[in-house]
């Protein structure tokens, strides 16, 4: 059986840039498994621009961006197998990790290793999960499944369209289909605002005069063998549609741009503690699990709103996956030494969603930790605090935050020193 | 001139020409979908009913309960997913019990086995997750579950291999009488005007078997469509019950069942409306609202928020309340399988035996010696042993290749599924087959790899890829413009 220091679940974005980075730190064995032909992930069908200007300064294409990482990866020669399904992960006696995969050269695969990185990405919401009523015909796609189709494939799936949801691939699709000559009718949100970033809804819709319908849903698809219309209808606050406001709209397709769900079925499997907000891992300041050694990044983490966001977070976790296998023994760790380390709970508070990570460790902070979070609605002129116990250690005044673009703060080590091993930090929205 | 000619190849149609194909019979198909368990067959409720429910002396009570019978060997012979997980009929209110009683008392009439009430903290040690309401129980050890889509298949490919013809995507137009009194022969016409003839007819046109019946008979059958809607939920949620968790059939209707399904979800459903349109597979908000709403009632902790996909299926309700099985009375050589609603599914395996029978001896044909009654499935990766997994890797290479990502479906699987005796010719087809795009992403990621694999195997073009056959083609055209060119 082969036997790595470290295994990278996923080639995409997340995957790439933790592997490198853990090469950077000095791992030697690392072995990332992909389950596409090729690495890049979802990026590699993201052909609109936009990637890159944090991470690179410049406005790069998604294959432009995952290539990249992709080359840096050949160059450091880090082995990769590709076509590759992760079908089970496991821990054995030791504490090691199994890696069990496929693939068409070899077959069944299995694999030690001393740390993971989980970095498997996520998935659409689709229609099944949103009760949408109606017929199933052909012509109802995920905005994800339709840009693979037109941008790697080459194919129309449909001439005339309604996007139900505002997701950033619902938007970016919206305009991909205009651009080939099908005819976007809406895009309906059932929010009272879009789940996608502003500069989306701005280059994506109304630029090419593409109504935004928000607080409106889909509630009857019509159609035997291809969709033939659906019907629009207006919501109330709980989200239910309000009778009386339905208009029928004929089209032949329907994209849904609902959501995108961490794919953890993997980490279920190992036993990793999942956050039912997030639908990812719950990681501590190191962005490992609460299976030491096997870490997370990217949108198996938590959905992001940005790639170089996840470049960065992916960063990290290579590099404290490194950290981890470079110790000599895995059950080098006084097991009463952990347990009595100071450990603190982020809570989100009125507002806030979540953060991530979701604990530190405060002793395992270098200078300042960079917190992730996400609010649950538009909120403008708020203030976002952190608080240890009962005092304040951090404050922001936000102008706008909305629940499509990700937020972030740093939480300094200083500012942790007086911290009991009991102790909560809480992250809480104010509005003014 | 054929010997049969079966109208509609849902479970009911197939079953009846697996049985027919035992005889000296030359037998044709005809199907007006582009493949095999299109209609009520593909969307119920996949249960193998024990046999309590229909009145004693019915056809229902008789085909049910000799059909649960024949399951363990058909299933074994067959290669298609079957279990007998064993049902519960729960009363929730404790004046009705004496109805439970009395159900009881009718699945003995009608020869069920096993059949015993459970009183007290065995109902939860039965089935935690029931609800405290729960006053008996009727437990049901011969009740069981079944792949309704791999049973049709697999009883269609195995009349299919001792030859049996089928036609798809022919709709039957018109039957009428030919021939003598003491030869009768039956004229069909189909969509495209073609016209076939036979000397026996099996009506198994599901919720349009009304229409053929009365197009010969002077007995008229009415079947009204009575639509049932399901929601399916992730596997996550699969072991919430182990049994199949019916509720107390009353006046406020047959009430809805949890159970888990063969292949590891929960199924919830279904509704009971009763509708004109024969086609009206579509799901209401209110239906897929009352499934969860009325599944609580037994199971409580029913999640939300863990659905994959909800569908609607047309039982074929007749007139009569009963199944109309046998030569209709004024139509010699006219033989009806017709109102085959709940326990359809179930009754299927038995209603062949009969009717095959019945025509074989009508037309004095003699037992075929060389006739196979076995077929193997498509293996299934996903479900096989690490050794068996290498030596299917060792056949093929594409075996260790994963296409469907949730349901772990590999390239060798659909290709066997596309290659082997009526094969499949559409992702749906595909997917009843080896359940690529069945799991909880609804083949968002397997679509582009499937149609790649249809186009390959099929030889079509990228347009001619369809969902379900002739008019759900996925794709409209190829970038750039109507022929490609900008």
């Amino acid at each position: 059986m082969e036997r790595y220091d470290l295994i990278v679940v996923g080639g995409g974005p997340a995957g790439l840039s933790a592997a490198l980075s853990a090469r950077r730190a000095g791992m030697r064995d690392i072995l990332i498994l992909e389950r596409d032909d090729e690495l890049g992930g979802i990026l590699n069908q993201c052909i609109h621009s936009g990637f890159g200007l944090h991470t690179f300064q410049e406005e790069l294409t998604g294959p432009e961006y995952a290539a990249r990482y992709v080359s840096q990866v050949q160059q450091l020669g880090i082995p990769c197998r590709t076509s590759t399904m992760v079908l089970d992960l496991s821990l054995t006696a030791s504490g090691e990790k199994l890696v069990t995969a496929m693939n068409r050269r070899e077959g069944l695969l299995s694999f030690t290793a001393r740390s993971v990185v989980l970095a498997m990405g996520c998935r659409e919401r689709p229609r099944g999960a949103l009760n949408l009523p109606g017929y199933r015909p052909a012509g109802i796609y995920t905005a994800g499944t339709a840009q693979r189709l037109v941008n790697m494939e080459g194919f129309l799936p449909g001439r005339e369209v309604v996007v139900l949801g505002s997701g950033d691939i619902g938007l970016i699709m919206a305009r991909r289909m205009t651009l080939e000559g099908a005819r976007v009718k809406a895009v309906a949100e059932l929010m009272p605002y879009s789940g996608g970033l502003q500069r989306n809804i701005v280059q994506c819709l109304e630029d090419f005069g593409i109504p935004l319908l928000l607080s409106h849903t889909v509630v009857d698809i019509r159609g035997k063998d291809r969709v033939t219309g659906v019907t629009l209808a207006e919501v109330d606050d709980d989200r239910r549609p309000i009778p009386g406001t339905e208009e029928e709209i004929a089209c032949d397709t329907l994209l849904l741009s609902c959501g995108l769900l961490p794919e953890n079925e993997l980490s279920d499997k190992l036993g990793v503690a999942l956050s039912p907000i997030t639908g990812g891992p719950i990681v501590n300041e190191s962005l490992e699990t609460n299976i030491p050694g096997v870490f997370a990044c990217g949108n198996v983490l938590h959905v992001h709103d940005l790639v170089d966001y996840v470049s960065e977070e992916a960063g990290r976790a290579g590099a404290c996956a490194a950290a981890y296998a470079a110790r000599a023994d895995l059950s080098d760790r006084d097991p009463q030494a952990v347990a009595e380390e100071v450990s603190l709970t982020l809570r989100p508070e009125g507002g806030i969603r979540y953060t991530v990570p979701q604990t530190v460790r405060p002793a395992h902070i270098e200078e300042a930790l960079l917190v992730r979070y996400r609010v649950g609605a538009v909120y403008t002129d708020c203030t976002v605090s952190v608080w240890l116990g009962d005092v304040c250690i951090m404050k922001q005044k936000k102008k706008k935050v909305t629940p499509g673009e990700m937020q972030q703060f740093f939480l300094k080590k200083e500012a942790l020193s007086a911290a009991g091993a009991s102790d909560d930090i809480f992250v809480r929205l104010e509005k003014a | 001139m054929y010997d049969v000619i079966i109208i509609g190849a849902g479970v009911t149609g197939c079953a009846v020409a697996r049985e027919l194909s035992r005889y000296r019979l030359n037998v044709l198909v005809l199907e007006k979908e582009e493949d095999v368990c299109c209609g009520t067959s593909k969307a119920n409720s996949a249960v193998i009913h024990a046999g309590h429910d229909a009145l004693p002396g019915t056809w229902k009570a008789r085909f049910n309960v000799e059909g649960n019978a024949m399951m363990d060997r058909l299933a074994e012979e067959l290669d298609f997913p079957f279990r007998r997980n064993e049902s519960l009929v729960v009363c929730l209110e404790e004046e009705r019990i004496p109805e439970l009683e009395a159900l009881l008392e009718r699945g003995r009439q009608n020869g069920v086995e096993g059949l015993r009430i459970v009183t007290g903290p065995e109902i939860k040690e039965l089935e935690p997750s029931l609800s405290d309401e729960v006053k008996e129980v009727l437990y049901c050890p011969t009740g069981g579950i079944v792949c309704p889509f791999l049973m049709t298949v697999a009883l269609a490919e195995n009349a299919f291999e001792n030859g049996t013809a089928f036609r798809f995507n022919r709709t039957v137009k018109a039957v009428s009488a030919a021939g003598t009194a003491d030869r009768p022969v039956w004229k069909l016409t189909d969509s495209d005007g073609e016209v076939y003839e036979t000397r026996c007819v099996v009506n198994a046109a599901g919720v349009y078997a009304d229409l053929f019946n009365n197009m010969v008979s002077a007995h008229k059958l009415t079947i009204l469509p009575r639509r049932g809607e399901y929601q399916l939920l992730d596997k996550k949620a699969g072991s919430l019950v182990s049994h199949t968790v019916f509720q107390l059939p009353g006046a406020s209707g047959k009430g809805v069942l949890v159970t888990p399904t063969v292949h590891g979800n929960l199924l919830v459903g279904p509704t009971a409306q009763e509708l004109t349109d024969r086609e009206a597979v579509n799901t209401t908000a209110e239906g897929l609202a009352e499934v969860m709403e009325k599944g609580r009632r037994s199971v409580p902790s029913l999640p939300a928020g863990m659905t994959i996909t909800s569908f609607a299926g047309l039982r074929a309700s007749e007139a009569g309340h009963d199944f109309v099985v046998g030569e209709a009375p004024d139509a010699p050589g006219f033989f009806n399988c017709a109102g085959i609603e709940s326990p359809g599914l179930s009754a299927a395996p038995a209603i062949g035996v009969y009717l095959a029978d019945l025509i074989a001896a009508r037309l004095q044909a003699g037992v075929r010696e060389d006739v196979r009654r076995t077929r193997r499935g498509i293996p299934c990766v996903a479900q096989a042993s690490p050794e068996e997994q290498r030596e299917l890797f060792a056949q093929d290479p594409a075996y260790g290749n994963v296409i469907c990502r949730c349901e772990t479906v590999t390239e060798g699987e659909i290709r066997n599924a596309i290659r082997r005796p009526l094969g499949a010719r559409s992702l749906d087809g595909i997917k009843r087959r080896t359940r690529a795009g069945m799991g909880r992403c609804q083949a968002g990621f397997c679509t582009p790899k499937v149609m790649e694999i249809l186009q390959e195997e099929l030889g079509l073009d990228p347009f001619a890829v369809s969902k379900h056959g002739p008019g759900s083609e996925l794709l409209v055209r190829q970038n750039g413009g109507e022929n490609g060119t900008i």
